[in-house]
């Protein structure tokens, strides 16, 4: 089983919520297979269970049931060290209302997961919180805050933070869902870019034209994947940009 | 993480959110000074404190609607269930160690007469208020049953209505519009000074329940109801049998949680603490949701807010020292009180800043470290 090269696998994940009387079913046993180098966009309408699976992914909370290999450990029965440590080296999470620290700068934003890194030799913190700014393209905004940066460039500076320990698979749950059309472009042509070189990313969103540039789409309905497609031709967001195709298509008429 | 690490991201926290620290700090400085202060002025001020705490009413037992405990966080009326004057009228019948009930109706408005306009809260409250808070008249007198009955406008005004409205005359005849309805003032309650949280306890009119309940706010149902037990030491049995009377009140089934919750003030006191504490809570669970879904171990959160607490007790603690010194100093000058300062009270105030402080800091984080990433994030 750990020998496959997954990086993702579930084997009927469930996830009921228990809120006193009611009690939702919100996963009714998900099978998943995600490989190195894959970027897939997981769609579905508003409460079929999309955020729920990529915190169960995250290992932001627990599943009901099921079994969740995640790079070959076997994600069920570990402690919450051990929890917080695979969070801290094997995952990165990007989310929709950017999630940074207030009053706390993009570099120590950034710099803050290698501080609880247990591995990290302290050395050489500062290259890697920069190389991490560089590759999102914020090299020259370092020291802003976050109230001092736009949406798109909060999201960069979170994506760097979600990059800076090399983690074998960076989760974003609509991580465009706050900002306006050109800037998700934006966001999706540096994730593209980010999986061009490497890294798997796995990204929740309810639009097609988000989904669009993934190389896989895997469907949501009432807690079960009801569609899991291989995009042949995915668009590229950085060469939209260029073109400006993006408006002509009538992408830029969404809200 | 590595301390190294632990220390740079407690300091750069205490740092950032400056706002923060500074109200920590404030409640330690003032901790620390008034033990030394108290300490120092000595036996001659135990019996004045101790008159003063007697004079908050400790035989006052206070009834709330909905039960304390919906998972650590008090259910307020909005839960559904309310306190009636039925209530009030059971426990005046059956319960036999009070000696003063009354309902309490709480309502706000604009005040208008004397010399202009003053926003205040509206009490409405039983002829026995005053006996069951202790809390005396400057002038004039307060109403009777027979008001109450009568659903007459008249009204007691503290004194901040009094400087406010009346330059500090004695009001006691004149008219005051409560929003449009005119009211007498027939008596003014002697000045009672900030509460324990700050608040003007002199900013308030009291009148007849009934005029509150039916002339003015519509409703049937009362906030709170207040209750004076006959002696100290008859508090918990006064309170098994105020339990018990509301129980039968309110139907509840052998077993079944209570809808309403009995507290006296000692309880309230640290229930005020806990809100406080709880609000520390909510503002800082979503910053240990973020520490935690980037990776922070519980204990990196722990030693985090620990060192925080104790950088800020101690140096809350030692301004708090200082000023403690100095207060004594102004009270020896002023008074012929016989301050002295003794070493040893001044390491019992750094024991009560380092309490507090951790408390405060380090209570928080252990209950936040203890969630789900995913439940800690969803506080904001
Ligand atoms: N903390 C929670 N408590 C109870 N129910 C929840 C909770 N979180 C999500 N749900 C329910 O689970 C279902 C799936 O929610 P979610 O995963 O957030 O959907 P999506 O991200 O696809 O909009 C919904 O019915 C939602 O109401
Ligand atoms: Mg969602």
């Amino acid at each position: 089983m750990s020998d496959d090269r997954a990086v993702i696998r579930t084997d009927q994940i469930r996830k009921t919520y228990d809120s006193g009387e009611v009690q939702v079913e919100a996963l009714k046993g998900i099978d998943l297979r995600i490989d190195p180098g894959e970027l897939v966009a997981i769609m579905g309408a508003s409460g079929s269970g999309k955020s729920t699976l990529l915190n169960i992914l995250g290992c932001l909370d627990y599943p009901s049931g099921g079994e969740y290999f995640l790079d070959g450990i076997h994600v069920n029965g570990l402690d919450r060290d051990q929890l917080a440590d695979i969070r801290n080296r094997k995952i990165g999470f990007v989310f929709q209302g950017f999630n940074l620290l207030a009053r706390t700068t993009a570099f120590e934003n950034v710099e803050l997961p290698l501080l609880y890194s247990r591995l990290q030799d302290s050395s050489n913190v500062e290259q890697l919180t920069r190389q991490a700014l560089e590759r999102v393209g914020l090299a020259d905004r370092t020291h802003h805050f976050p109230n001092q940066l736009s949406g798109g460039q909060q999201q960069r500076v979170a994506i760097a933070r979600a990059l800076v320990n090399q983690p074998a698979i960076i989760l974003a749950d609509e991580p465009t869902g706050n900002l306006d059309t050109r800037t998700s472009i934006e966001i999706m042509a540096t994730l593209q870019e980010l999986n061009r070189q490497g890294i798997t990313v796995i990204l929740v969103t309810h639009e097609h034209d988000i989904a669009d540039y993934c190389k896989r789409i895997i469907e949501f309905r009432d807690g079960r994947i009801i569609r899991d497609e291989v995009v042949a031709r995915p668009r590229d967001a950085a060469q939209d940009l260029v073109s400006g195709r993006w408006q002509a298509s009538g992408l830029g008429e969404r809200q | 993480m590595k301390w190294k690490n632990l220390i740079k991201v407690a300091f750069k926290s205490i740092i950032k959110n400056k706002m923060r620290t500074l109200l920590t700090m404030l409640g330690i400085i003032i901790g620390v000074a008034a033990v030394i202060v108290m300490v120092a002025i000595g036996k001659g001020a135990e019996k004045r404190i101790q008159d003063q705490i007697a004079s908050m009413g400790t035989n006052l037992i206070t009834i709330f609607p909905g039960s304390m405990q919906s998972r650590g966080v008090r259910m307020g009326p909005d839960s559904g269930v309310r306190l009636t004057l039925d209530d009030v009228e059971r426990l005046k019948k059956n319960a036999t160690l009070i000696q003063a009930v009354s309902p309490m109706v709480r309502s706000g408005a604009q005040l208008i007469g004397g010399s202009g306009n003053w926003n205040s809260s509206v009490w409405g409250v039983s002829e026995q208020y005053l006996e069951i808070r202790d809390w005396p008249l400057s002038s004039g007198e307060f109403f009777s049953a027979a008001d109450i009955r009568a659903q007459n406008k008249v009204c007691i005004i503290g004194q901040t209505i009094v400087k406010n409205l009346f330059a500090g005359e004695d009001p006691v005849g004149q008219q005051l519009r409560v929003g449009k309805i005119p009211f007498r003032i027939i008596g003014v309650l002697e000045e009672k000074g900030q509460g324990a949280f700050g608040q003007d306890q002199d900013d308030l009119l009291i009148a007849p329940y009934t005029t509150v309940l039916y002339r003015m706010s519509g409703r049937v149902h009362v906030n709170q109801i207040l209750v004076r037990v006959v002696s100290l030491e008859q508090m918990s049995q006064a309170q098994a049998e105020i339990t018990s009377i509301m129980r039968d009140a309110h139907k509840i089934a052998e077993g079944a949680d209570d809808d309403f919750t009995v507290r006296n003030q000692t309880d309230i006191a640290a229930t005020a603490q806990e809100n406080i504490m709880l609000v520390s809570v909510t503002e800082r669970t979503h910053e240990i949701g973020i520490r935690m879904a980037i990776g922070a171990r519980s204990r990196d959160i722990l030693v985090q807010f620990l060192i925080e607490a104790i950088v800020l007790s101690l140096s809350g603690g030692l301004i708090g020292v200082l000023l403690g010194f100095l207060a004594t100093w102004v009270v020896n000058m002023a008074t012929d009180w016989n301050t002295v300062i003794v070493p040893a009270n001044v390491l019992l105030s750094f024991g009560f800043a380092g309490a507090v402080g951790v408390f405060f800091g380090y209570y928080p984080a252990r209950k936040a470290a203890a969630l789900n990433p995913i439940e800690a994030l969803r506080y904001e």
